[in-house]
C-alpha cells in the first residue's frame, strides 16, 4: 500500500490523506490571461509517467497540506514537505503556470 | 481465412491437426496508408472497419506488447447503452447494435450474452433519477423498464431486502439488451477479420516517436524501425498523454488505476448484470462461474497496473452490502488497468491540431462497451478526414468551446472524482 511519511506525524497509509492533485498547476491571477489560460489551467494535465509533484492533505492526522514527490510508475515517494514551506522553493511564481 | 462453422468444427474434431493461426505474424513494411498505434480492441476494430467499410487495406496496427495485453483484457466485459447525456446515449446505442451483429460480422464467437442490466435505486430521489434516465432512453428509441422494489426482488431474490439492509432497495432500471461479451474474443475476432482483409498486425513493436512537421504527421519511429504513413492514429488508452506528447500535444487526460475482481467459480447465481446505486459497484457472473465485479478508480493518478488494497476492501464492502450471500466466497484474482480519465468523464475521437494525426482515448470507465462504435467512427474519421456525426461531441476542443456538457454526474473537472 502507498504510504506517505508526514513530516509531523510520521509514516501513515495513504488512506489517512486526501489527494489534492498536481502541485505544479498555478491558478491564473484574476484578470490575467485570456480564456486560454483558464482552459489550460482547468483542463490540461501533464500526466507524467515518472516523478509527479502533488498535494496531499493529512486529513486524519495534523490536517496539514503536504507537497509530495511520487513516481507514478512505481508509487515510490521520494520527497515530502509541508506545502507552506515548499512554496518558497517553487520554480514558478504565483500567477504563472 | 479459414471460415469457422459447425461443420468445420465437426470435421476438425476428426483430425489430429492443430488449428491454424488466426492471424499472420506480420513484419512491418516501410510504408502504409494508415498506421494505428495500439493493438487493443479499439485499434483492431479501427483497422477492421478501415478495410471493411472504406476499402483502406494498407493498414498496420502496432502493439508494444502482445495483442490484448492492455485494457481490452482487463475490463469487466459489460456492454449497455443506458446513458442519459445527449451524444453518449446515441453513440453507445450504436455500439450496442454493432455488438448484436458482431459474431456474424467477424465469423468469430464473441459470446455476447444479453442477460439484462439492472441499475438499482435506494431512495425515492434515485427512482426519479432513473425514471428520467429511462425516459431519455425511450425518447432515443432504446427500450428501458422501470422496476419497483417487488419487481427487483422477483428478478434478484438474493439481494439484501432485510430491514437491516444498509441501503434499502427502492427499485431499478432494466435494460434487457445489455449484458456481457467475452473480452479476449473481441480482440482476437477483430484481429483475425482485419488480418483477412490485408491489415498487418505487428506485436512487440513499440512506437518511440511520431514523425511530424508543420505539414502534419508522416509516420512513426518504432523499436522495429521507421514506418512511413499517410495517416497516423493514436489509440492507446492508459498512455495517451505519453504518445500524444510525441506529437507535441498536451491532453485533457490523466491516467488512473481501475481494479477488477473475480471470485472462485460457483454454480449459476447472478443471472444479470447489476449496478449498485449507493456506490459505484457492478457485478456479473462469468461463464466459468466466477463473480466478476469492480468499483471506483483508486483515487490518484498512477501507471503501476497494481491496485491499492483499501480499494479491494471498499469494493468487498459494497458487494456484501448488496449481496450478503457472497460473504464466504474467496477472491480468486484481482488486477488493475490504466485508465484515461477526462475532465467530464467522456472520451475523445477526433482529428488533432497536427494534420493527418487522429486521436481516440479518454475512455474513463466506458472503453470496452464502446469498442465497435469507437472503431467504426474512428475509421470513418480517418477515411474522410472529418469527424463522424456520432462523435462530433467528442472533440478535444470541447472544453474551450463550452456548449453541451457530457458530464453525467456533474463532478466538475477533477479527473479523479469521476
Amino acid at each position: 500500500m502507498l504510504r506517505i511519511e508526514c513530516p509531523l506525524c510520521g509514516e501513515r497509509p495513504y488512506t489517512e490523506y486526501r489527494y489534492g492533485g498536481d502541485a505544479d498547476k498555478r491558478r491564473p491571477m484574476h484578470g490575467a490571461g485570456g480564456i486560454e489560460a483558464w482552459h489550460d489551467h482547468l483542463f490540461l494535465f501533464d500526466n507524467p509517467k515518472g516523478p509527479h509533484r502533488e498535494f496531499w492533505q493529512h486529513v486524519q492526522g495534523c490536517r496539514q497540506w503536504l507537497l509530495v514527490v511520487r513516481d507514478t510508475a512505481t508509487n515510490i515517494v521520494a520527497e515530502v514537505a509541508l506545502a507552506r514551506d515548499a512554496r518558497g522553493m517553487d520554480r514558478q511564481g504565483p500567477g504563472e503556470r | 481465412m479459414l471460415r469457422y462453422s459447425l461443420s468445420r468444427l465437426v470435421r476438425h474434431a476428426l483430425t489430429d491437426r492443430p488449428w491454424s493461426r488466426a492471424w499472420r505474424e506480420a513484419k512491418p513494411r516501410n510504408r502504409y496508408d494508415v498506421v494505428i498505434i495500439g493493438g487493443g480492441g479499439h485499434g483492431l476494430a479501427t483497422a477492421y472497419y478501415l478495410a471493411a467499410n472504406h476499402g483502406i487495406r494498407r493498414v498496420a496496427v502496432l502493439e508494444r506488447s502482445y495483442l490484448g495485453a492492455g485494457n481490452v483484457g482487463r475490463n469487466t466485459t459489460l456492454v449497455r447503452s443506458n446513458y442519459m447525456m445527449n451524444g453518449s446515449t446515441q453513440f453507445f446505442e450504436f455500439s450496442l447494435k454493432l455488438w448484436e451483429g458482431l459474431s456474424q460480422e467477424l465469423n468469430f464467437n464473441v459470446m455476447l450474452s444479453q442477460r439484462g442490466q439492472i441499475v438499482l435505486a435506494h431512495s425515492p430521489a434515485q427512482m426519479d433519477g432513473l425514471a428520467r434516465r429511462g425516459n431519455t432512453m425511450l425518447l432515443n428509441g432504446i427500450e428501458a423498464e422501470l422496476l419497483d422494489r417487488g419487481q427487483v426482488q422477483h428478478l434478484l431474490p438474493y439481494l439484501d431486502y432485510s430491514p437491516a439492509a444498509r441501503f434499502p432497495i427502492a427499485g431499478g432500471l432494466l435494460q434487457r439488451r445489455a449484458g456481457t461479451v467475452r473480452h479476449d474474443a473481441v480482440a482476437w475476432g477483430y484481429a483475425r477479420a482485419a488480418d483477412a482483409l490485408g491489415v498487418d498486425i505487428i506485436e512487440g513493436c513499440e512506437v518511440t516517436a511520431i514523425m511530424h512537421d508543420s505539414s502534419g504527421a508522416h509516420g512513426v519511429e518504432t523499436s522495429r524501425g521507421r514506418i512511413l504513413a499517410d495517416r497516423v492514429a493514436i489509440s492507446v488508452a492508459g498512455h495517451s498523454s505519453q504518445v500524444a506528447a510525441m506529437a507535441g500535444l498536451e491532453l485533457p487526460i490523466e491516467s488512473h488505476l481501475l481494479q477488477a475482481f473475480v471470485t472462485e467459480p460457483i454454480k449459476p447465481f447472478v443471472d444479470h448484470v447489476i449496478s449498485f446505486g449507493a456506490e459505484l459497484f457492478y457485478i456479473s457472473q462469468s461463464d466459468k462461474g466466477g463473480l466478476v465485479f469492480g468499483g471506483h478508480i483508486d483515487g490518484f493518478n498512477s501507471f503501476t497496473q497494481r491496485g491499492q488494497f483499501p480499494k479491494v476492501e471498499g469494493v468487498a464492502q459494497c458487494a456484501l452490502a448488496l449481496i450478503p450471500g457472497m460473504s464466504r466466497l474467496k477472491l480468486l484474482r484481482h488486477w488493475a488497468g490504466i485508465q484515461d480519465m477526462t475532465p467530464d468523464g467522456a472520451p475523445f475521437i477526433c482529428r488533432t491540431p497536427v494534420r493527418n494525426l487522429y486521436f481516440n482515448g479518454g475512455w474513463c470507465y466506458q472503453g470496452f462497451k464502446a469498442t465497435p462504435a469507437a472503431g467504426w467512427c474512428l475509421a470513418d474519421t480517418i477515411a474522410r478526414d472529418e469527424e463522424h456525426p456520432l462523435v462530433r461531441c467528442y472533440g478535444l476542443g470541447r472544453f474551450a468551446q463550452g456548449g453541451a456538457s457530457l458530464d453525467e454526474y456533474g463532478h466538475g473537472h477533477w479527473t479523479y472524482r469521476h
